[in-house]
This record gives structure tokens, C-alpha cells and sequence, in this order.
């Protein structure tokens, strides 16, 4: 075998090209920052969609799996949003405030923009083409973080939202965040938020993805929990079948702040949900938690990274999927433990249920530990639902079914749990009831 | 027309044969007590009475009211009236024991054609069945059998028993593992449920159990086999005298 050195990027995909002449077209028109865009895309130029040998990535092939770009969403006329008006449904009984985005856009007349002391809210559209001090000052700077999804995000981000909440204030319904979608045609679309809690304060924040059969989505959100602050961040991929979507969480958390975070999906054909998170003060405690069903040829891809720098953090990571059909459920977790954060205490877990032969499982857990007096664990788990325990279940009169969505609603009832907000939890496990339905239907 | 009759049943387990052309018949209103050695095939049977997945049988019949109860899968003969209290109950981390029992006796009751229970109705019923067996609300709300002691589990598995009133309950060694006040709730338990279009099988090793729970008739199960059956004197008989005169019989 001869070993030869090739050019990493001699030729450009059908859909890189695409990518490419969107980003020439629209750069003159897209709102804002014209020299972090021209960088950002550069950076991803220069690396092209992740591909299987790009470890970060290899188990979500983006250069196979898109075989093209979508073009990008164009502003949503009456129709689009009146067919927005069901979006969030599965949060509906949830008595909260609402912001809606169709296709990538915000949509005023259908968000709740009531005035609430110490809650500031802007589109992000907006923001950056005003030059919004906020935004010039956090977009892109929260964490440095080199991902050739978010440096496209970076380059064609368009709107999203901007929420600022005050020291000290509470917010006092959770803010939704509702990314529906029109379906009038597939589209890209590619949104940036920027949420900044500033110390002592209080949010409930949602996000719910409803993309569209053949959507691309690569949404970024960018959060900042100050000091003391406490956040709970849900975010939900209720894509239509074929829609693709790269979801970001970029977060750091400061000194003794409490953050929740719960990603669950159950639509959409291919989900990759990516968290870079760090914990940037001592004595934070962090959650963070999710939950997929899946079923067909779903995939779902969960890439968490969370870096421990300052002592006394603790976080939690607990991640459960329920493979049926052909699907696929991967984990990808890296706790890093520095040097100086000391009294860490990590413990991450995944667990996969299968319920079919031919759904697969893959887990990635990773620990990289620089300080020597910490608590770190990890555990990985495949397998199929106890045939002893169905047993049990059928013996006191429980059909197959039936018993098996017992079993299944206990499996990721574990995860749901931590959502805190009673209304929101059981959304949540009404929707994965409403799955399991579905499935035995 | 017998309850339940058992005619030259075998069957096996993993290869292995473990019931031998068992013979059994129990009326309606009656209690019989199984006694037999370690290994003689008493779980085995209760486990192939009630459908377990990999208990084969190879020969023999199981009638149910006349019904034939082979093939049909578990759920099926728990709605039929087939109830087995477990050796070894298992535990169900996730499912509260309320919705485990309500979602029980509700499909139990749909596949008979009945109306489901309403809220009030059903927790009427569990509260009284929980208090008699000295079963806390707190027990009702954790996961079935999570972290419940033996004795425990074996009160909430006739807890279950109560609230499906089955037409057959077979319990196995339900004795085993309790202490002499635990032991007096649950034949207490078991006998409230005594009635006369109701049958029991009470499989246990020891003749103490029976002095509470009164048995029609004692078996004696022997290497997958019933070798004898007598009055309730029989059990002080093997309690006295153990299972050597059995030693010759063949298999
Ligand atoms: N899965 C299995 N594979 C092989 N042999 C088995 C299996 N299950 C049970 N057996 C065997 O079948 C025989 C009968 O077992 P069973 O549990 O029915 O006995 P038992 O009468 O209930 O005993 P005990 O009084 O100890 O509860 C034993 O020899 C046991 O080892
Ligand atoms: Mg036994």
C-alpha cells in the first residue's frame, strides 16, 4: 500500500456546491455581521460537510445523508402562517408565551410580545441588522467552538430569537419558542438565538422544531446562564418525516447556577442534536437529559460535550432512546474534567431499548479527567425489553401491547421526570403515550 | 364439570422433563395444597397453568371450566380467571403499583366484555384490599415491588389476587419468607377470598401455613407427578415423616 496525500477538498458535493451558491447570492442580503459570515463560511468551506471519518461526526454522515441543499426559506406569506397556527401542539395545554417563527422567520401577530418586567425580546433578524450591542457582543463568542454545522449557521444564519432576562428577574410562564414550518415547499433554514439570563434570574425556556417533510434546519441557540441564575431549557424535534435537522446548544453556565436541560425527539428523519456546554463557575449543578422514540428509519444523533473548569460543579447526564423499526440511536458524550475543577462530580449514562432486531444502538462515552480528586462515571446499556417482566405484566391479564408500552413509558418516564414544570411533563408523556398508540395501532 | 382438570400433562423445560403425566382435578370452592420435595415440578406447574413462555408442554390437556387453556397466551387465561401469586414476585421499576393494578384489572375486564372501573370505584377497592393486607399508600405509589421487602412482595401479590378475583389463584409458596404476623395477614388475606365459584391451588413446604389456610385436599407432587392425595392430615403426616416413602416411585 502506498501511502499518497490528497487535497482534503478536491471536490465539492452536489449539495456543498449548492451550499456554496446559496451562501454567494445571499451574503449581500442577509442581515448583519458581514465579516464574521464571510469567516464563518470560509471555516466551513475549508472542511466541507462532516463526514464518518470526522469523528465528531461519524455516526451522522452529513455528505451522504444530504444529497442536496434546500434553497433558503423565503419570507412566509398569509398562508404559511395561517397553517402555523397548530404549530407547538404538543405543548398546547402549557400556559405560556409563545414566539413564533414560520420557516425560519418571526412572525409578530402570532407571538406573545406583552411587555414583562425584566424580559427583553427582539428578533434576531432585527437585532443584527440594527447592529444590537447584545448581539455584537455574544453571537458566535459564547463558547469558541469549531463545528462545521454552526460555522454554516454562523454564515447563513437569518432570524431567531434574542431574549434577554434581567438580574434577579423571574420570568414567570415559560417562553416557547415555536419554529413551525409551512411545508409550501422544502426549504433550508437556517436560525440563530441568543438567550442571556443574567444573574439571579429565573426561565423556563421551549423550543419546538416542526419541520416540514424535506426540510434542512440547522438551528443554533446560544445561552448564557449567569451567576446564580436557574434555566431550564427544553428542546423538542417534532420534524415530518424526511425533514433533516442539526439542532445547537451552545451554553455556559456560571458560579452555583442550576441548568436543566431536556432534548427529546420523535419525528424527522435525520436529528442531530449537538450540545457544547460549560460549566464556566464553581458549584453549578447541571441536568442534562433526553429522551428519543423512534421508530422506521429515524435517526437520531445526541453529541454532548460538557467541559468542567471551575470546582465544585456537579452535572448529570442521562440519555434514553427507544429504538423500533430500523432505526438508529446514537450517543455521543464527553465530560472533561480541567485541571482546577476540582470536587467534579459527573455521572453520564445512556440507555438504549430495542424494540425490534433491527434497530441498532451506537454509545460514545467519553471521560477525559485533569484533576485528581473527582467523581466521574459513565454507563452505556443496549438491549431488548425483560420477556421475564413481560411476563409478569401478561400474567395479570395485561395484552403484549399493552405491557410493552408499560414498559416503555416506565423507560423513559426516568428521563421525563426531570423536567421540572408539571405542565410540560406531561406533555411530554402524553406525547410518548400518544407514540406508543400510534405504534400499536 | 370440574373447575380445573389436569389430564397426563407434560411437559418441558430447556430440554428437560419436568412433568411427567400429571394427574390433578380442583372443584370449585376448594382449596388444594401442593406438597413436594425441592425440584419435584410445583413452580414448573404453576408456570405452565399460567402460560409462561418456554414451559412446553408435550402432552396432556388443561381444562379450565372445559375450556382448553393450552395456546392461549397469558393475558388471555388471566382474563379467564388464572391467577398465580409468584415464588419470586418481580419487580417493575417505573410502573406504580395503583396503575399496574388499575391497568390489570381494566384489561381484564374489557376482554370479558365489561365496563372499565371508574376512578372512585377502583380506589375504593384498593385502598380496603391494601389497608386488610397492611399495604401503605406510599407502597402503592412506588414501582411494583421496588424496593419491597419478601414479605412485602408476597402481601402486594395477594393484594393483586383480591383485586382480579380469578376463578383459579395457584399460589406459590406464598408462606415462604414471612414472618408469623406477615403469615396471618396474608391466609387472612387468602381466606377472605375463599368462595365457593372460586378455586385455589396453595403450593407450599410447610404444614404451618395450613393450620391458617385450611385445605380441602393435599397432593403430593413427585418427581412431576401427583403420587398421593389425602385430607389435611396428610401434610402432618410429610411434616412428620418427610417424602421417603416415596423414594421408590418411579418418574
Ligand atoms: N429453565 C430451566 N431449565 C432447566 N431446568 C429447569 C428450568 N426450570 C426448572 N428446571 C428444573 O425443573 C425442576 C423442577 O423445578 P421447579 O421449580 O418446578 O421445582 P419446585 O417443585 O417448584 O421446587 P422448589 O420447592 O425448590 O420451589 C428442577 O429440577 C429445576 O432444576
Ligand atoms: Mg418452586
Amino acid at each position: 500500500m502506498t501511502a499518497t496525500v490528497r487535497p482534503i477538498r478536491a471536490v465539492k458535493t452536489a449539495a456543498e456546491a449548492a451550499l456554496a451558491d446559496t451562501y454567494a447570492a445571499a451574503k449581500a442580503l442577509l442581515p448583519g455581521l458581514p465579516a464574521a459570515r464571510e469567516q464563518a463560511f470560509r471555516r466551513f468551506e475549508a472542511q466541507g460537510l462532516p463526514h464518518r471519518r470526522v469523528e465528531a461526526w461519524k455516526y451522522t454522515d452529513l455528505r451522504a445523508l444530504m444529497r442536496d441543499a434546500k434553497p433558503l426559506a423565503a419570507p412566509p406569506g398569509a398562508e404559511a402562517k395561517a397553517r402555523a397556527k397548530q404549530g407547538g401542539a404538543i405543548f398546547a395545554s402549557v400556559e405560556a408565551r409563545r414566539l413564533v417563527f414560520v420557516d425560519g422567520a418571526f412572525v409578530p401577530e402570532l407571538s406573545d410580545l406583552s411587555a414583562e418586567a425584566g424580559l427583553s425580546i427582539m428578533p434576531m433578524a432585527q437585532a443584527l441588522a440594527s447592529g444590537d450591542a447584545l448581539v455584537a457582543r455574544h453571537v458566535g463568542q459564547v463558547l469558541d467552538i469549531d463545528d462545521p454545522a454552526v460555522a454554516l449557521n454562523t454564515a447563513l444564519m437569518g432570524d431567531g430569537i434574542v431574549i434577554k432576562v434581567a438580574a434577579g428577574a423571574t420570568v414567570a410562564r415559560p417562553v416557547m419558542i415555536v419554529f413551525a414550518h409551512s411545508g409550501e415547499r422544502p426549504v433550508s433554514v437556517f436560525t440563530r438565538s441568543l438567550v442571556v439570563v443574567e444573574p439571579k434570574a429565573k426561565l423556563t425556556l421551549v423550543e419546538t422544531h416542526e419541520g416540514a417533510a424535506d426540510d434542512q434546519i440547522n438551528a443554533v441557540m446560544e445561552l448564557i446562564v449567569g451567576d446564580d441564575a436557574e434555566v431550564d431549557h427544553l428542546k423538542i424535534a417534532a420534524n415530518r418525516k424526511g425533514a433533516l435537522q442539526v439542532a445547537t446548544l451552545i451554553v455556559s453556565i456560571g458560579a452555583r447556577a442550576k441548568f436543566n436541560d431536556f432534548a427529546g425527539a420523535t419525528g424527522g428523519s435525520v436529528t442531530r442534536n449537538q450540545i457544547f456546554a460549560r460549566l464556566a463557575g464553581e458549584n453549578a449543578v447541571c441536568h442534562f437529559s433526553g429522551a428519543n422514540l423512534l421508530q422506521g428509519h429515524q435517526h437520531v444523533d445526541t453529541t454532548l460535550v460538557v467541559e468542567h473548569v471551575r470546582p465544585g460543579c456537579e452535572s448529570r447526564e442521562l440519555y434514553k432512546s427507544v429504538l423500533d423499526g430500523e432505526s438508529r440511536g446514537v450517543f455521543q458524550g464527553r465530560i472533561t474534567v480541567q485541571a482546577e475543577a476540582q470536587k467534579t462530580d459527573a455521572r453520564m449514562a445512556t440507555h438504549a431499548l430495542l424494540l425490534s432486531e433491527n434497530a441498532e444502538a451506537d454509545a460514545k462515552p467519553e471521560l477525559e479527567i485533569f484533576a485528581d480528586d473527582v467523581q466521574c462515571g459513565h454507563g452505556a446499556t443496549a438491549g431488548a425489553l425483560d420477556e421475564d417482566l413481560l411476563f409478569y405484566l401478561k400474567a395479570r391479564g395485561i395484552p403484549p401491547k399493552e405491557a410493552e408500552a408499560l414498559m416503555v413509558t416506565a423507560f423513559v418516564g426516568e428521563v421525563v421526570e426531570r423536567v421540572a414544570h408539571e405542565g410540560l411533563r406531561d406533555s411530554l408523556l402524553a406525547a410518548a403515550d400518544g407514540w406508543l398508540q400510534a405504534r400499536s395501532a | 364439570m370440574s373447575l380445573l382438570e389436569i389430564k397426563n400433562l407434560h411437559a418441558v423445560v430447556d430440554g428437560k422433563q419436568i412433568l411427567n403425566g400429571l394427574n390433578l382435578t380442583v372443584e370449585r370452592g376448594q382449596v388444594a395444597a401442593i406438597m413436594g420435595p425441592n425440584g419435584s415440578g410445583k413452580s414448573t406447574l404453576s408456570y405452565v397453568l399460567a402460560g409462561r413462555p418456554g414451559y412446553e408442554v408435550t402432552q396432556g390437556e388443561i381444562l379450565l371450566n372445559g375450556e382448553n387453556l393450552l395456546g392461549l397466551d397469558p393475558d388471555v387465561r388471566a382474563a379467564k380467571g388464572v391467577f398465580l401469586a409468584f415464588q419470586y414476585p418481580m419487580e417493575v421499576p417505573g410502573v406504580a403499583t395503583m396503575t399496574f393494578l388499575r391497568t390489570a384489572l381494566n384489561a381484564q375486564r374489557k376482554a370479558r366484555g365489561e365496563s372499565e372501573l371508574t376512578t372512585p370505584e377502583f380506589l375504593k377497592r384498593v385502598r380496603e384490599a391494601a389497608a386488610q393486607l397492611g399495604i401503605s399508600q406510599e407502597m402503592l405509589r412506588r414501582g411494583v415491588n421496588v424496593g419491597f421487602s419478601g414479605g412485602e412482595k408476597k402481601r402486594n401479590e395477594i393484594l393483586q389476587m383480591a383485586m382480579l378475583e380469578p376463578k383459579l389463584a395457584i399460589l406459590d409458596e406464598t408462606d415462604s419468607g414471612l414472618d408469623i404476623d406477615a403469615l396471618k395477614i396474608v391466609s387472612d388475606g387468602v381466606n377472605r377470598l375463599r368462595a365457593p365459584d372460586r378455586g385455589m391451588i396453595v403450593i407450599t413446604h410447610y404444614q404451618r401455613l395450613l393450620d391458617y389456610i385450611v385445605p380441602d385436599v393435599v397432593h403430593v407432587l413427585w418427581k412431576g407427578r401427583v403420587v398421593k392425595t389425602g385430607g389435611k392430615e396428610l401434610a402432618h403426616e410429610l411434616e412428620a415423616k418427610g417424602y421417603a416413602e416415596f423414594q421408590g416411585e418411579a418418574a
